[in-house]
């Protein structure tokens, strides 16, 4: 137990600092803090000029979905960097556990995760005037780490997919740009058709960023449980897809020796 | 060569088609949301315009990264033509396939929304459309020479996407902006390129939006050879051209 831990703990923040293409202050604030702020303000521009929904609705979406920039992208970073570095053959070849390796790996990427998400929302309240009640600041801060942890699944799906994928960066930005479609992040999925919807119901973030309007709007944690629940349900099934995925990669890797095969 | 590359780059495909498209729909959902149909058109130029520029932008950053990852950074500045002219066709190609963007996402507004295509001046839309790109590859040049200089050129690559996209108005008009911004969009090519663009397809005055795009594009080309030449005698002086 303590080797798994120790694994888990010193092994996810080690592979962090050496995996993450975008840890350096002169990568990190351009990319992590910059976009995810203009993205706000593109965001919630566009919806005043189409007079879709209120401020707060695009402050709340934007804010809880950024965190996905750092889900996604450092998720994916962390597993197929160790390809792309060329460590992968001696990581695999080592006996630790390959959940401690990987789930150890998510533990930085969440707390970037609601870092970036905290940022967002402080930029809301900054430039654009949102003001969600006090007394709902501890339930969206609950929320916004539910919907980072599901997020953080889902980019450890991916990243396994970057076990064999030429072009992992590909699959990351493809999924990144369609959350933002999918998700309800900007859109109303009410607006949305039927089949949109139904698969915007399967991913991360949307349960969560619908609880998170809903808090903001005055709602107690209580009354946003179901929705709460559906999202840690989300990201236990890409949890155990991930690991299901990366075990059957690896197997596959290792027997047709392409492990480092681009 | 530079056509070649970025054309067949996975995350320009993403870039120059995708995410325009993307971007496309989320707009199109949300003038549909506030009741405005009739501007969907309006969102499909936009959101082209924005994968026009998403592909200048990170095509100018990438050319200047991608040579020192390749090591021909040197051999490029060592070369004996100026550096703005061995930039400027790459910069162009990667404005041109930007141009897909804006096609990608009129034929998808069409063939899933059903926007009328129908062009209130075709003939300046042709006319509008390729000095648009011409400025925007120009405006490209500008930013790859201040790339030389920094080391994290992808980096500026990710925070200028968006604040240009606000700035210039590209799917929302800058009247909703704070006033001191305004100043800030009328120097950008962008700017006048969507307007000319709009004009030319929805009605209004093109000339005017098409000639400070010229204009601008020509500043543009000016500053980029000035600051290619300076940029490039700094990083040598520094010895930091080819630092990743």
């Amino acid at each position: 137990m303590k080797r798994w831990l120790s694994t888990f703990a010193v092994g996810g923040v080690i592979a962090y600092r050496g995996l993450f293409n975008w840890i350096r202050p002169a990568m990190y604030i351009p990319t992590m803090l910059g976009s995810p702020l203009f993205q706000l303000i593109f965001f919630t521009k566009l919806g005043q000029y189409a007079q879709a929904e209120t401020r707060s609705f695009y402050v709340v979406g934007n804010s809880v979905q950024v965190c996905a920039m750092a889900s996604v992208y450092g998720m994916t970073m962390a597993v197929a960097n160790e390809r792309w570095f060329g460590t992968l053959g001696p990581l695999l070849a080592s006996p630790a556990s390959r959940s401690a390796v990987f789930l150890g790996r998510g533990v930085p990427v969440m707390a970037n995760g609601i870092f970036v998400s905290a940022f967002t929302f402080g930029a809301g309240a900054l430039f654009l005037g949102f003001r969600p009640p006090l007394h709902s600041v501890p339930a969206l801060a609950a929320i916004v780490l539910v919907t980072v942890v599901s997020c953080t699944c889902f980019g450890l799906l991916l990243g396994s997919i970057g076990l064999r994928a030429k072009d992992f960066f590909f699959v990351a930005n493809l999924a990144y740009f369609l959350m933002l479609l999918f998700c309800g992040v900007n859109i109303p999925l009410s607006v949305l058709p039927g089949w949109m919807s139904a698969i915007s119901r399967c991913l991360p973030l949307t349960h969560g960023i619908m609880a998170a309007r809903r808090v903001a709007a005055g709602g107690s944690l209580a009354s946003v449980s179901g929705l709460v629940w559906t999202e840690i349900g989300v990201a236990a099934a890409y949890a155990a897809g991930a690991y299901l995925l990366f075990r059957v990669l690896e197997r596959e890797s290792r027997r047709s020796a392409m492990l480092d095969t681009y | 060569m530079n056509l070649k590359m970025v054309g067949t780059s996975g995350f320009f495909i993403v870039t120059s088609t995708i995410q325009p498209v993307i971007f496309a729909t989320i707009a199109f959902y949300m003038f549909r949301a506030g009741g405005q149909p009739g501007t969907l058109l309006y969102a499909a130029l936009g959101a082209g315009m924005m994968g026009v520029w998403s592909t200048t932008l990170f095509a100018s950053g990438g050319m200047i990264q991608w040579q020192r990852w390749q090591g021909t950074l040197e051999l490029s500045v060592g070369s004996p033509p100026p550096m703005a002219l061995v930039y400027f066709p790459f910069s162009l190609a990667n404005a041109c396939i930007g141009t897909y963007a804006l096609a990608a996402t009129l034929v998808w507004g069409r063939v899933f929304f059903g926007v009328p295509l129908r062009l209130a001046h075709p003939w300046l839309f042709a006319l509008a459309l390729p000095a648009t790109v011409i400025s925007l590859g120009l405006m490209g040049l500008v930013l790859a020479s201040s790339f030389i200089l920094y080391r994290y050129a992808n980096a500026m690559s990710n925070l200028l996407e968006y604040p240009v996209w606000v700035a210039s108005g590209l799917i929302f008009s800058t009247s909703i902006l704070p006033g001191w911004t305004r100043p800030i969009s009328w120097c950008l090519p962008p700017y006048w390129g969507v307007l000319a663009i709009r004009h030319a397809a929805l009605g209004g005055e093109v000339w005017r939006p098409v000639g400070m795009v010229a204009a601008l594009g020509v500043a543009c080309l000016v500053v980029s050879t000035a600051t290619f030449r300076i940029f490039e005698t700094r990083a040598r002086a520094r010895a930091t051209l080819s630092l990743t």
